[in-house]
């Protein structure tokens, strides 16, 4: 679908068309930014259900008798005792240990595996995959532009999805969060449906062949209706993520930073459980920045002067924080910069994601951030920034 | 497509102007239906102070959405003369009213300005 000079249409651009929504221009890709209020959007998510395109997102697929074996080279997690229909979050990290794209892996099957990438990285991921299981009995198939990717979040989700899923293994109520597994929608349409997300609340995501796309939209909308549905796009996928404290690609992981200081040490698997180290990509620098984490941790005030780690921040400006401006102690002395921030719809508040010198990182720090020439004052806070009631 | 009344004048920068802008006359300024809908949800409003002098075609304050920051600009020269405070504690109207209660701020014009009617303002949008 994508042609030189012109962005890639997802399977429900019609969809969109017909909502009126605004497009952006998003790694490559014509996707909504919103339909209506962002707020609005924002606020449907948290208190009844949203409704998102995220067909952008790329779907690759690994299979062979070695795929186990491929995946855990590949990436920082461990698979092998990993269930059929579950879901984990990992890393591809680059022999520098810095962070080429976070993915969700699927295993499908027992030498079957799904993994989601983002959108700008469908072409880096792909191409490492490739070249980091060729070794291995394995084989990666970029099957993104068959698929739509649609995600239903929100407290209402699971009775949306129970009232559209006529038959299952598993029922969209008794589906464990992280698990994945076949579904036949309104319509005997055929789908595969993971309780996952990126909202901070329950949710699920429908993986559908692209020519189904239009119809399960339609049906979500139409019956979503009882639920307080609203589509939602890009800016309040964002405003989420970031309440989440979820990180982005693109502004807090790079491959320029390792997964410790993004605090996604918990995603990244050092050692088996028999004690063996785990080899993979990138294992030899994610053990200096794993050691490195832990002594800057221990004593913030002799971390090197550029070292960083990621830290939420609060505050109660009416002038939000955004990507890129600087962060200062109380002194003045540059500590750090702003990844993400936004005025939060829940919180009422200023939010932000941003990486500072560990001396600071301590929560209830006060720090400064520049806006655009002026101070406004934030608290350090720790991750996520919200949480929903029922996990509090 | 996004109202435009007609009684009303326009910048190319999207705001809009009641009333005469010739010497000595005061307008009330705002910014057009199609700026707010282009700005998303709007969460503050720098306004400029009473008193101050604005430029035509000069940034004199600044709009942030949820998504973004734009500068304002005064589509007319001249002193301030009244500020509409109301928007500091409800930036939102901006959206839900942007030719009537989210007026911005009223200025004293001190020179003539070029502006453009509905229906150059349209064209431009379209």
């Amino acid at each position: 679908m994508t042609s030189p000079g012109s962005s890639a249409l997802s399977p429900l651009d019609a969809q969109h068309r017909a909502l009126d929504a605004t497009l952006t221009e998003f790694a490559g890709w014509s996707m909504p930014l919103r339909y209506g209020s962002q707020i609005a959007e924002h606020e449907a998510v948290r208190r009844n259900v949203g409704l998102f395109d995220v067909s952008h997102m790329a779907q690759i697929r690994l299979t062979g008798t070695q795929v186990v074996a491929g995946l855990e080279w590949s990436l920082t997690g461990l698979f092998a005792d990993m269930p059929v229909g579950r879901a984990k979050y990992s890393l591809l990290c680059n022999a520098r240990g810095g962070v080429v794209d976070d993915l969700i892996v699927y295993r499908t099957g027992v030498t079957d595996f799904l993994v989601i990438a983002n959108a700008g990285n469908r072409a880096v991921v792909v191409t490492e995959l490739l070249e980091r299981c060729e070794s291995f009995d394995v084989q990666v198939e970029d099957v993104s532009d068959a698929y739509a990717l649609l995600a239903v979040q929100g407290p209402r989700a699971q009775e949306l999805l129970e009232d559209v899923v006529t038959d299952s293994s598993v029922r969209p109520r008794e589906a464990r969060y992280f698990s994945c597994h076949d579904v036949t929608m309104e319509g005997q349409v055929g789908a595969w449906v993971a309780r996952t997300g990126y909202t901070g609340e329950d949710g699920f995501e429908i993986l559908v062949a692209a020519e189904h796309a239009p119809h399960v939209w339609d049906v979500l909308l139409a019956r979503g209706g009882a639920y307080g549905i609203l589509p939602c796009g890009l800016a309040a996928r964002d405003s989420l993520r970031l309440e989440a404290g979820m990180p982005l690609h693109g502004a807090e992981l790079t491959p320029e930073r390792d997964p410790f200081s993004a605090g996604l040490h918990w995603a990244v698997k050092l050692t088996r459980a028999t004690g063996d180290p785990h080899e993979c990509v990138g294992a030899e620098a994610l053990t200096e920045a794993s050691v490195a984490l832990e002594s800057w941790r221990e004593q913030p005030q002799n971390a090197p002067v550029d070292a960083r780690i990621l830290v939420g921040l609060l505050g109660n400006g009416r002038r939000a924080a955004r990507t890129g401006y600087d962060v200062r102690t109380l002194d003045g002395v540059a500590v750090g910069h702003i990844t993400s921030g936004v005025p939060s719809p829940t919180l009422g508040q200023q939010i932000a994601m941003a990486y500072v010198h560990p001396a600071v990182a301590s929560p209830g720090t006060v720090l400064h951030v520049d806006v655009r020439g002026r101070d406004e004052v934030m608290e350090v806070h720790p991750l996520p920034l919200y949480t929903r009631p029922d996990r509090t | 497509m996004s109202e435009v009344p007609g009684d009303l004048k326009y910048s190319a920068e999207h705001e809009w102007v009641r009333g005469e802008a010739s010497e000595g006359s005061e307008v009330t300024v705002g910014i057009t239906a199609y700026a707010a809908e282009a700005l998303g949800d709007v969460v503050y409003a720098e306004l400029p102070a009473v008193g101050a002098t604005v430029e035509a075609g000069v940034v004199c304050g600044e709009l942030e959405s949820t998504k973004a920051v734009s500068e304002l600009f005064s589509p007319v020269g001249g002193t301030v003369t009244v500020v509409n405070d109301a928007l500091t504690a409800t930036p939102e109207t901006i959206n839900a009213d942007p030719f009537g209660e989210a007026w911005l701020f009223k200025v004293k014009v001190s020179a003539a300005a070029e502006l453009l009617d509905a229906e150059q303002y349209t064209a431009l949008i379209s």
